[in-house]
């Protein structure tokens, strides 16, 4: 039996109930937090090898038999996904240690940190759509309760859009499962996808994957849906940013790439012609968004949205080339953006605003940060030899070869202008000098209880650059995942058996 | 928050030991019939706000004699604890293990993991209603 599949979903709700326990003690909270992220980064990695050993570890909890019990299913896709949680969640962890403060503590931030990872990784594990969608409404509760943390005004107006497109979406998903058992009496998602195959009435069919694709629309932002994100991700503590910019869109992406590889592959002209829509409308909003705005965390809000079209797009231009793609992208993502949010946390703590107006000035007084943001910042514009430049190329190299030109045009055009915010986030906050008439440094950030901040920055530039410079095994591991994601029989084999 | 109802509050202090065991029933029972962990800790916290309705926040405080997060919390970690016996006996997370056997007085028993489950349960619901509702009358003085 093999328990790496169940590990990154137990232990995450382990640390969880255990950090509850210890709600007393600040210091058993911060170690639990730190620990039972290390654990589950751990265990992550293990689950990665058995996967990349086996192609994909099955799981039937309580016993119970596929298709009627719940499976845990890690394929490579699963694997990559939740290694990538694994990170974030520990690096998060590692930050909060100086940037979360008492009173978020106090009202149980880490056991909801702790309950958002199960959440987030059990929707990559989980093989059943149903429980797909508890793990989602698990997700969608730690994550307001997270966002509303500090009780202040904006975080309410945020959280409260939030919530409300979440829920609307939750029904919509609802609904979908609904109507896929009414078709197929089953909701296994391996099932799901043998039995449609044989399903007649292939306009209801195209009519679920519709409502599906609406739901995990909402889920990963993308166009037209993506208005909640930009209301409210610039409003919390900047870890909750951090993390929820790292993983909390791209589990939508993942159930887009999933639902749409394994269940809907009749019609994939009409399906995913769509997709590639939704994708350039996702590339091109995001990014003018993020052009017009001088909020830190907001633009960076808007380029969150930009990147999950180029997703889409890998998806939806549904050749191999294109899915080690939008999985590359994936990864290459959620370490960049997750690490961005976190360096604005540090400018916040050094000019007291996130305004890019009023900051300036930190290239001269700290120049290490200055690269350290240079780097995550050049590699989401797509700058060789960043990890960004090889996400870039393989999708629209895939374009090309799909003469899908016209969206290729406008993923190099949005590659441009985000290019063109980056540096204007650089000009304003790193290059200029201080703005008269405000106020200058407020802390000190480089010595004290502030290094904890910086230890998750630097790692995470690290990796942006092991990434980029050593990139063959990332690509093979997203080369192996785009084959599997082609070839669902494997997946339907692997957890119903050889009895098809 | 005293309602200073003589009735409400002679009533109170007769029910609470009677619903207590109620909710244990209920929880015990819950395995067949209905009942359960999630409706025993229900009757449970129902209880707690009885008497915290009939008395105040400090009085109810004192019956409970432990803070209700620590409940919630140690309901949490039982819950998850009693997921783990089935993978050391190299079956999945969440498997089920029984022990029968037969005492003087009771006859035949069934002992469980999904028993240690729903007592995990009762009280998560106990902690968390009672946290919430102690919470807000706290507010209210």
């Amino acid at each position: 039996m093999n328990m790496s599949v169940a590990l990154p979903v137990i232990l995450p709700l382990f640390f969880g109930a255990l950090s509850v326990m210890f709600w007393r003690s600040h210091f058993a909270q911060r170690s639990l937090g730190v620990l039972g992220t290390g654990a589950m980064l751990l265990a992550t990695i293990w689950l990665l090898m058995e996967t990349w050993e086996h192609g994909h570890v099955v799981m039937e909890m309580g016993s119970w038999p596929a298709p009627f019990g719940i499976v845990l299913v890690s394929d490579m896709l699963a694997a990559i996904m939740v290694v990538l949680t694994g990170i974030i969640g520990f690096a998060t962890a590692i930050y909060s240690l100086s940037g979360i403060g008492k009173m978020s503590e106090k009202f149980g931030y880490y056991p909801l940190l702790h309950l958002l990872l199960a959440g987030v990784n059990g929707a990559f594990l989980t093989g059943d759509i149903f429980n797909l969608y508890v793990w989602f409404e698990v997700m969608l509760v730690a994550s307001f309760a997270l966002l509303i943390l500090g009780g202040e005004r904006s975080q309410m107006e945020g959280a409260i859009k939030y919530v409300t497109l979440n829920l609307l979406s939750s029904m919509i998903f609802l609904t979908a499962i609904g109507l896929t058992y009414g078709l197929t009496g089953t909701l296994n998602m391996a099932d799901i996808g043998a039995k449609l195959a044989t399903v007649e009435d292939t306009g209801l069919v195209t009519v679920i994957a519709m409502l599906y694709l609406v739901a995990f629309g909402v889920k990963a932002a993308a166009f037209p849906f993506f208005f909640w994100l930009p209301a409210s991700y610039h409003t919390p503590k900047v870890a909750v940013s951090a993390l929820f910019a790292g993983l909390l869109t791209k589990v939508g992406v993942y159930a887009l790439f999933r639902v749409f590889t394994l269940i809907f592959n009749q019609e994939v002209d009409y399906t995913h012609e769509i997709l590639l829509w939704v994708a350039a409308g996702t590339m091109l909003t995001g990014v003018l968004g993020a052009a017009a705005h001088y909020e830190f965390r907001r633009i960076l809000s808007f380029h969150i949205i930009s990147q999950i079209g180029y997703m889409i797009m890998g998806l939806a231009l549904f050749t191999p080339l294109a899915l080690v793609g939008g999985v590359f992208y994936i990864m290459h993502h959620i370490i960049v953006k997750a690490n961005l949010f976190l360096i604005s946390g540090i400018t916040f703590v050094m000019k007291g605003t996130h305004e890019l107006r009023q900051m300036g000035g930190i290239y001269r007084t700290n120049p290490i940060l200055g690269v350290l943001f240079l780097i995550p910042a050049l590699s989401l514009a797509g700058m060789p030899p960043l990890s960004g430049f090889f996400a870039k190329f393989i999708i629209i190299r895939a374009g090309i070869e799909a003469e899908a030109y016209w969206v290729v045009a406008v993923a190099l055009v949005v590659g441009l202008l985000t290019l063109y915010s980056m540096i204007k986030i650089w000009a304003e906050v790193f290059w200029k000098a201080q703005p008269e008439g405000v106020e200058g440094e407020i802390h000190d950030v480089s010595s004290g209880p502030m290094i904890w901040m910086w230890i998750p920055v630097i790692m995470l530039a690290m990796m942006t650059i092991a990434i980029g410079l050593y990139g063959e095994p990332i690509y093979q591991m997203a080369l192996m995942s785009a084959e599997q994601l082609l070839d669902p029989s494997q997946y339907i084999e692997a957890v119903l058996g050889v009895q098809e | 928050m005293n309602m200073h109802s003589l009735i409400l509050r002679t009533a109170g202090h007769f029910l609470l030991p009677l619903l207590l065991l109620f909710s244990v029933f209920l929880l015990l029972r819950g395995h067949d019939e209905p009942g359960g962990g999630f409706i025993g800790g229900l009757v449970a916290a129902a209880a707690i706000v009885l008497y915290l309705f009939s008395m105040d926040t400090e009085s109810a405080r004192k019956v409970l004699r432990v803070d209700p997060r620590d409940v919630l919390g140690a309901g949490m970690v039982l819950a998850v604890l009693s997921t783990i016996p089935g993978v050391f006996l190299g079956q999945p997370f969440f498997t089920a293990q029984w022990w029968e056997f037969t005492a003087p007085v009771f006859g035949d028993i069934k002992l469980s993991t999904v028993l240690i489950f729903d007592i995990g349960v009762y009280l998560v619901v106990i902690g968390s209603v009672l946290t919430i509702m102690l919470n807000l009358a706290e507010a209210e003085d």
